[in-house]
């Protein structure tokens, strides 16, 4: 499609940069105006910020709290903000209701597994298109990134008949298995990563008699580990997420994910919001723990890919 | 290595062997191999999950195929029945409303907090994390929490509202309100694309800033003539994913709505109706034809930007 070289064009191609610099920040010498200007619009900034940081944040405070509420303060007609009284009920009457423990491992193991297919498989792509020449790796380069522009809808039907075909819906392979055949804005990704490896590494290992995968595994890899770690994160992240996926394929409630086990809770329990609010929190706590540990990754891998988080 | 010195020996003389091209030395050749395997699951991945699908779905959309039969060949009927489907129509246009709502005001907005926090102000790496956060939050809990907040009686928008003395609509179960409150959510998670268009902002070349101050230029005409042309390409960026993410525009309402596109139909986007039309009425050709006619429009429009807006992006930056 047209889309993707400009699209490509606008998010920026290039290896990350330690902190950026304010680059539209003139040296303090330059522009000294006046305190009590200065500090005025120091105040108005911080306003705004705050305000709508505010905003932003109050379904987030809504849900946590919500979720150790009373049944009484959730109910209370003058709504009521801050709960006088914490209770763990929610949680326990969750557990009770639906199989939490059992949705979170299922998802842990779909995760885990979907990490480990896009990591090796992307990573393998991405050296055999960055790193090797050969005849056909820049149509192929373009071919992956043009399938990028195919939305799921239209392939959504045949992909699931191939399946059934195969007997393998209301399985996990589904979900897992297109992780190993190579997902390609990570192949993009790492592809701008290896091609600003020097091409020497690969010569003198070459010399030294090592065939191709011998560099991939011992000299390249090792020097990628956080384009790997971005990736791995960015694939745990999507997995995590994953609503059609499940929906389509798992009908045996025994192999739900935490996502579509919360939409059934919904659907069956709408006005259950304790319950509802501390599964959700649950969902959430994984995800917002993971990035703080990674904030850097998170915002560069964007940043490059121009992928939504 | 292994696998080269192993095939070399064992190969016929290269006179006797067709060679793709005259010249070709044995690195290239190997070359070639390992690059196929290196490739290879990209290879298998393409022809399975985008090849076939995509050709066996426009030869599904010429057909009257069901979940569970082939069908028989009908030419382009589907096509024709899909034009005189009100209820596609809706769909389409609920669609439209909800990208062409969300999809502005994200970019305005992603762009506003972009250049404020681009500005000097203390913890600024604070606030970044605090608007970035609702986009991580996974689309399901999001729906969950939002259908909360949005609950005419116990929920805290109306509530808020109350406190300055309006009476809130009951949004997702008002036909009127409930599209409006699908934008809301939306903009919500606008925290990614900021972070692309932070860093568009951070590569403006400061001394072009220092120039236009110098020749007098006020914030507003800066804005205007040197960050707007240097965030353009990014801002095509965000339009043009945007316009294409937004025709996938489907868990959101499927949670919210539990798979109904209610009240009333307000909220039956193209996507819940596709899939209405594959796994609950089991129309496979029909929702086939559905699916490319909804591909087109989605490429058109793209293409539409592409030509209007694209010819006034500014390509001197990066």
């Amino acid at each position: 499609m047209a889309g993707t070289e400009t699209a490509l064009a606008g998010a920026t191609v290039e290896p990350p940069r330690d902190e950026r610099t304010l680059a539209t920040d003139p040296p303090a010498s330059v522009r000294r105006p006046r305190p009590w200007t200065w500090l005025l619009t120091a105040l108005a900034k911080h306003a705004v910020l705050i305000g709508l940081s505010v905003v932003f944040l109050i379904p987030l405070a809504w849900m946590v709290t919500g979720a150790f509420k009373t049944a009484a303060d959730l109910n209370a007609t003058p709504t009521v903000w801050w709960p006088d009284q914490i209770t763990f009920d929610n949680f326990t009457q969750a557990a009770q209701l639906f199989p939490l423990a059992r949705y979170f491992l299922n998802t842990a193991v779909i995760c885990l597994l979907s990490v480990v297919g896009a990591v090796a498989s992307s990573a393998m792509v991405g050296y055999g298109l960055a790193r090797i020449e050969w005849r056909g790796r820049t149509v192929l380069f373009v071919i992956i990134l043009a399938t990028t522009m195919i939305p799921f809808y239209v392939t959504m039907l045949p992909v699931f008949e191939i399946y059934r075909t195969l007997g393998l819906t209301n399985t996990w392979v589904p979900l897992v298995l297109p992780q190993f055949l190579g997902v390609p804005i990570y192949i993009f990704l790492l592809r701008q990563f290896l091609m600003s490896l020097p091409k020497e590494l690969s010569e003198s290992a070459r010399i030294d008699g090592a065939n191709e995968w011998q560099i991939f595994v011992r000299v390249i890899l090792p020097l990628v580990k956080p384009a790997l770690v971005a990736v791995g994160l960015f694939q745990f992240l999507a997995s995590w997420n994953d609503f059609l996926g499940p929906l389509i394929y798992l009908s045996d409630s025994r192999l739900y994910t935490i996502s579509l086990g919360l939409n059934f809770f919904k659907g069956e329990y709408s006005s259950e919001f304790g319950p509802l609010m501390a599964v959700s929190t649950l969902t959430v706590v994984p995800v917002v723990v993971l990035f703080f540990f990674a904030q850097r990754t998170f915002i560069e891998g964007i940043t490059l890919t121009g992928v939504k988080g | 290595m292994s696998s080269v010195e192993k095939t070399a020996p064992s190969s016929p003389p290269a006179a006797a062997r067709p060679r793709p091209r005259p010249g070709r030395s044995r690195l290239q050749r190997s070359n070639q191999r390992w690059g196929l395997l290196f490739c290879s699951p990209a290879i298998l991945g393409i022809l399975l999950l985008t090849v076939y699908p995509v050709a066996r779905s426009f030869q599904q959309s010429l057909t009257t195929s069901t979940m569970m039969t082939d069908g028989r060949f009908v030419g382009l009927q589907n096509y024709r029945d899909l034009l005189t489907d009100g209820a596609f129509w809706q769909a389409l246009g609920n669609t439209v409303f909800i990208l062409g709502w969300s999809l502005p005001l994200s970019i305005a907005f992603a762009l506003v907090l972009a250049l404020l926090l681009n500005m000097r102000v203390r913890g600024r790496s604070v606030y970044r994390v605090l608007f970035f956060l609702p986009s991580i939050v996974p689309l399901v809990a999001s729906a969950v929490v939002w259908s909360y907040v949005f609950n005419p009686q116990h929920g805290v928008l109306n509530s808020l509202l109350g406190t300055v003395g309006i009476t809130g609509p009951s949004w997702l179960s008002d036909p009127d309100w409930a599209k409006p409150a699908l934008v809301v959510v939306a903009v919500w998670g606008v925290g990614s694309l900021m972070v692309i268009l932070l860093a568009g902002v951070q590569d403006v070349p400061a001394q072009l800033y220092e120039q236009a101050r110098i020749d007098g230029a006020d914030a507003f005409s800066r804005f205007r003539n040197v960050t707007l042309p240097f965030m353009s390409p990014h801002l095509l960026f965000a339009l043009v994913t945007g316009v294409i993410a937004g025709f996938q525009y489907f868990t959101e309402v499927f949670v919210l709505t539990d798979g109904t596109g209610g009240p009333a139909g307000s909220t039956m986007v193209a996507g819940l109706y596709l899939y209405q039309n594959i796994f609950y009425f089991f129309k496979t050709g029909y929702a086939s034809a559905m699916a490319w006619v909804l591909f087109l429009v989605a490429a058109a429009v793209a293409l539409v930007l592409f030509r209007t807006v694209g010819r006034r992006v500014y390509y001197g930056g990066s």
